[in-house]
């Protein structure tokens, strides 16, 4: 059982973001896998050693100057790492995207493909399923759940009104929920074994792509950045026992009681 | 060039269209005399005077799905209507499960960039998207470079939902047409998660429950504090995915988007991704132990505390009253 998990270098999302001076969202500082991405690596993980055999190769796009996001999912226990790294993918949208991670991903087909439901910084969300379609693949999104029962696999997918079971033949495109598993954390040992698994960087000339990306394979462009109708931070107090009583008169004073 | 043509995706639910479908038909004939609709399912023909009451003329229908996920075939079908027809200047799809599923099948069938998270829609000599960043504090404006159609992905509740009071959308049939292993996927069974009381998008107090909770046996304080204000009991994405409670409680980004007239978050840091679905509430209280929770940022009342001795107060003090 082969399975690749695109993964992505994403800024910390909890320090402060901000858009370049062309609009693109800076990534300058220090990169880190996105936590998103962990619960496909694990699901991975796991549905490979069920298997009692494969591996799992983690596919990426972006800067390569920096790969310690891809050396945590290594350290997991991925075999290898691929990443499509070049200036000309700079302003890259999520369909440019997906065609990158196709053009690496159909070099060697594998049998299950994992990927978050949305990135923790630009949540498009629609990158795995652009996907799917540009291999001509199935595709299960939102799984609460998956298993491989021969040919096909099996995932709980969430539903607005509680969760559907679907069922699609392999290879397929599933998009993994934080529930799905918990991520195991990086053992000393699977650190120190991460460095000597391999990181293939490529460029987008070895995809044979090039005008599918960049901005101009983007077509859509922001033209105004504005500050939004923000909110004001009202009254803030330390509850000393008399927070309820706070939030009573609060409730009373707009009249829900 | 102004808005010419839009298409709207609308989604059949228990055999009426979704709030938010009916949402973007109505922002839809606003901006555009010419709106198509797109539907699917066992009786999309009977869905047609409801999408002309809102706006469409026509209504193509893709037909019955069978067991089959709707992303691929509804993507498929509106493909080959582009082709036939041409192209409209967007195509309008709802920010839903299968909503998202169409759009990327659409964008990649078609060679088309999406637009997603889409709160805002105007007419600026073409369409102009809004979406919010940076937690809301800002708004980017977007719009497409190259031929059309754009594919853009509208949240729910970006719109107010309003009869224009037209007659029932003329019905064509639009088949999927063969889809190879791209529609293979299927339901086997589905499940309804039940709830009580008001429903989440519809209640005027909205109270909500994260991590600070500590562990799901204490998301009875949330339900019952909910129950005592007559309101609807909402989570975090960290809860559902913990398995905490049913994914139909989730309030965000991924979940339902709500605008109470007061929304509670109880130990809620204040993600982005939650904060994007609740901030359009009328007031907002949060009670968190961390003084720099960014919710704080956006409540109107904060309380720096404990849930578990803030709550059963309130609990309390809410019983005497009656």
């Amino acid at each position: 059982m082969n399975i690749v998990v695109c993964v992505k270098q994403i800024p910390d999302p909890a320090a402060p973001q901000s858009f370049d001076a062309q609009h693109n969202l800076d990534r300058s500082g220090k990169l880190i896998l996105d936590e998103a991405d962990t619960y496909g690596v694990e699901m991975a993980l796991q549905l490979v050693d069920t298997a009692g055999g494969g591996g799992v190769t983690v596919v990426s796009m972006g800067s390569a100057n920096d790969v310690a996001g891809l050396r945590n999912a290594l350290a997991m226990g991925a075999a290898k790492a691929v990443i499509v790294s070049d200036d000309a993918l700079r302003g890259t949208d999520a369909l440019g995207t997906a065609k990158v991670l196709a053009g690496v991903i159909k070099r060697d087909l594998p049998d299950l493909i994992l990927c978050a439901t949305e990135s923790s910084d630009g949540y498009t969300g629609t990158t795995p399923v652009q996907l799917a379609e540009l291999l001509g693949l199935p595709s299960i999104t939102f799984a609460k759940s998956v298993s491989v029962e021969g040919s096909s696999v099996k995932v709980n997918r969430q539903t607005e009104a509680g969760y559907d079971e679907v069922t699609a033949p392999l290879p397929c495109v599933v998009t993994v929920t934080a529930g799905v598993v918990e991520p195991r954390y990086a053992s000393f040992k699977g650190i120190m074994a991460a460095k000597s698994k391999p990181v293939e960087i490529l460029s987008v000339a070895d995809l044979g792509l090039g005008d599918e990306t960049g901005p101009k394979g983007a077509r859509e462009e922001i033209t105004a950045v504005v500050a939004a109708e923000s909110r004001q931070a009202g009254e803030k107090y330390v509850d000393e026992g008399d927070g309820a009583e706070k939030i009573v008169a609060f409730l009373e004073s707009i009249k829900v009681l | 060039m102004s808005i010419a043509q839009l298409w709207v995706v609308v989604e059949p639910v228990n055999g009426s269209l979704s709030t938010t479908s009916l949402e973007l038909l109505t922002q839809a004939r606003s901006l555009s005399s010419d709106v198509s609709a797109i539907t699917w399912g066992p009786d999309g023909a009977g869905l047609a005077a409801q999408a002309g009451e809102y706006g469409a003329n026509t209504l193509y229908d893709v037909g019955a799905l069978g067991e089959a996920l709707p992303g691929a075939p509804v993507a498929s079908a509106i493909a080959a209507l582009v082709a036939s027809r041409g192209a409209p200047d967007a195509i309008l799809i709802p920010t839903s499960y299968d909503g998202r599923d169409i759009a990327g099948r659409l964008s990649a069938r078609l060679d088309r960039p999406v637009l997603t998270n889409v709160t805002g829609l105007l007419d600026e000599g073409g369409p102009v998207t809004e979406h919010p960043v940076f937690g809301g504090s800002q708004t980017v404006r977007a719009h497409f470079t190259g031929e059309g159609p754009g594919i853009i992905v509208v949240r729910a509740k970006s719109f107010a939902a309003e009869s224009g009071g037209g007659s029932p959308a003329s019905v064509e049939s639009a088949p999927a047409g063969d889809l190879g292993s791209t529609g293979s996927a299927t339901i086997l069974t589905s499940h309804v998660e039940e709830r009580t009381g008001p429903k989440l998008e519809e209640a005027t107090v909205v109270v909500s429950g994260g991590r600070g909770l500590g562990e799901a046996s204490q998301y009875v304080l949330i339900e019952e504090t909910a129950k005592l204000l007559h309101g609807a009991a909402g989570a975090s994405r960290a809860i559902v995915d913990a398995g905490w409670v049913p994914y139909s409680h989730q309030v965000g980004q991924t979940g339902k988007t709500v605008k109470p007239t007061v929304y509670i978050a109880c130990g809620i840091s204040g993600a982005t991704q939650h904060m994007v679905g609740m901030k359009g509430s009328k007031n907002i209280v949060a009670i968190n132990k961390d003084p720099d929770a960014p919710i704080f940022q956006i409540a109107d009342l904060g309380i720096v505390g404990d849930v578990h001795k803030v709550l059963p107060a309130l609990i309390e003090a809410l019983k005497a009253r009656g």
